[in-house]
């Protein structure tokens, strides 16, 4: 076999075990995917009456039905991305463990390929995010989503999503790797299920405040969420397509960088 | 410099910690088929001398071949030919004793019957086949011992890397596991140990090294030391060479190798 056909290899093994994992830590998976279920939920039947009739061209009656099903097609594309920082903050959680119990030192003074521990959890991370995607979209369905995508928006929705599933996922590596102990691994990428609220997925962000707005408005979620919105309602995205993928490609970059230099210091302990 | 016969050769090695020196200056040989252990207490460099050696660590200065291959210019060479079993557990708990050695013949690249059969073999020589299909989690101490080892011996290597492999067993347990480091060199296998124990050195090396504050202070057979420190046993030498006690106080047993965390 050549190197390259050893790197799949090693990395699929690698993927193996994490899948293992995952299926034996049901209440992680479980949590990861019930987080943005409730989230919306909550959105829409707590919030989304008065919500909904708040949204700009709204003129239904505050707390009608109308305004819920108005906000919840307002804030599916942001639920969709919660679910995608969701998976994203468990592979922080994953790889903290590994880094502590010294199966990381095991593996580094073994002959295998070099990047296949942290491909192995991206992957994994990928296909649960895909798993969690399929499970999310169909409830905000059956909530009463009716997207107006064609097969482009569709195709354009589903590649960002995992686009952002690979950025997030290299960046809790690092964040993970960084933590140096589970419980510090599991707050510090919290702040990535906190930055979708300040961004123009529940709100427009021209109804905060000036300092607030400019926030919103300049942090990666924004351009993610209004692309996603856009391919999900059938329209262009615009230059906010531009800002979305290179947000990811940037962050996806500087954390594979990141998590690679971190990976080969591990000490366990 | 390195020839078949030499496992390990190291000339000259240190390594610091911010301003803290772990390794002074080490130099030491190790031939082919014997086993070399490292004696000092908690924070003498023990652990910082098998992690530059299992390429885990860099050293700052000095030379180091293993099997044949410098550590720092081609680290893949000796991670082809050794095996570490560290300190802490390296074993997955969320997998089955079956699955974390299936874990590593996959690793290994060795497939089909031949992997199967390398597993059923050493789950049966490190008496885990009743275990083989709990998850590694509900494992005794000296269980999950013998499963880090067992992944360790799934390659096949030459020469392994023992840091502490009784700490904090049960003297069953420990008296197991010599006799595991005993097959192994029967099978002209290597072995570098680190160990506190001085029984331990006394009743399976060829060589013992005495490290102390990251010094080499002291190297010979057992037998050698004892009669050049003019004492009985290897607590004496200890006591003789560098003025006080090998073996550790209880309380240091946390504080193992904290030292040489420090960065």
């Amino acid at each position: 076999m050549t190197t390259l056909t050893y790197a799949a290899s090693d990395s699929v093994t690698m993927l193996g075990r994490n899948l293992k994992h995952m299926l034996r830590y049901p209440s992680l998976t479980l949590m990861l995917i019930g987080q943005p279920v409730l989230i919306l939920l909550l959105f829409v039947y707590v919030f989304g009456g008065t919500m909904g009739a708040g949204l700009p061209g709204g003129s239904v009656a505050v707390g009608g039905a109308e305004g819920r099903a108005d906000y919840l097609d307002y804030i599916t594309p942001a639920i969709l991305v919660m679910t995608v920082a969701s998976v994203a903050l468990s592979t922080a959680i994953y790889i903290a463990k590994d880094a502590t119990e010294g199966i990381i030192d095991r593996f580094r003074t073994m002959p295998i390929a070099k990047g296949s521990v942290l491909t192995g959890h991206v992957l994994g991370a990928l296909i649960q995010t895909a798993a969690a995607l399929a499970v999310v979209l169909p409830f905000a369905l059956l909530l009463g989503y009716r997207p107006g995508a064609g097969v482009a928006g569709w195709v354009g929705a589903v590649g960002l999503l995992l686009l952002l599933g690979l950025a997030l996922t290299w960046l809790c590596l690092a964040l993970g790797l960084a933590a140096g102990s589970v419980e510090t691994a599991s707050n510090s990428p919290m702040f990535l299920m906190l930055l979708p609220f300040l961004s123009s997925g529940f709100v427009p962000t021209d109804s905060m405040p000036a300092g607030l707005a400019w926030i919103a408005e300049n942090q990666p979620f924004t351009p993610v969420i209004e692309t996603l919105r856009a391919c999900l309602d059938g329209t262009s995205p615009g230059a906010d397509g531009w800002w979305a993928i290179g947000w990811c490609v940037l962050v996806a970059t500087a954390s594979y960088l990141w998590a690679r230099r971190l990976f080969s210091k591990v000490r366990a302990g | 410099m390195s020839n078949h016969t030499t496992a390990i050769e190291v000339a000259g090695m240190t390594k610091s910690y911010a301003d803290n020196a772990v390794l002074r200056g080490i130099d030491l040989t190790v031939p082919v088929g014997t086993v070399y252990a490292l004696l000092g207490p908690n924070g003498a460099g023990k652990t910082t001398m098998v992690r530059i050696l299992s390429t885990l660590t860099a050293a700052d200065a000095g030379e180091a071949r293993v099997a044949g291959f410098d550590v720092r210019r081609e680290p893949d060479g000796v991670r082809r030919s050794i095996g570490v079993t560290g300190q802490f557990s390296a074993i997955d708990e969320l997998l089955t004793g079956r699955e974390n050695l299936k874990l590593m013949t996959d690793l290994a690249h060795v497939r089909g019957a031949e992997a199967r059969a390398r597993v059923e073999e050493l789950l049966a020589r490190f008496d885990l086949t009743d275990a083989a299909d709990r998850r590694a989690a509900t494992y005794s101490g000296g269980m999950k011992r013998r499963l880090d080892l067992a992944m360790t011996l799934v390659s096949r290597p030459r020469l392994i890397f023992l840091d502490e492999p009784t700490a904090g067993l049960d003297p069953r347990s420990r008296r197991g596991l010599w006799q595991i480091v005993r097959e192994l060199l029967a099978d002209g296998v290597t072995i570098f140990l680190t160990t506190q124990y001085l029984e331990e050195a006394d009743q399976l090396a060829d060589t013992v090294g005495l490290l102390d504050d990251g010094r080499l202070v002291a190297e010979g057979t057992p037998a050698e030391l004892k009669a050049q420190a003019g004492g009985e046993t290897l607590d004496d030498v200890f006591l003789a060479l560098t003025g006080h006690a090998a073996t550790p106080r209880k309380e240091d047993d946390e504080t193992d190798d904290e030292l040489e965390e420090i960065r």
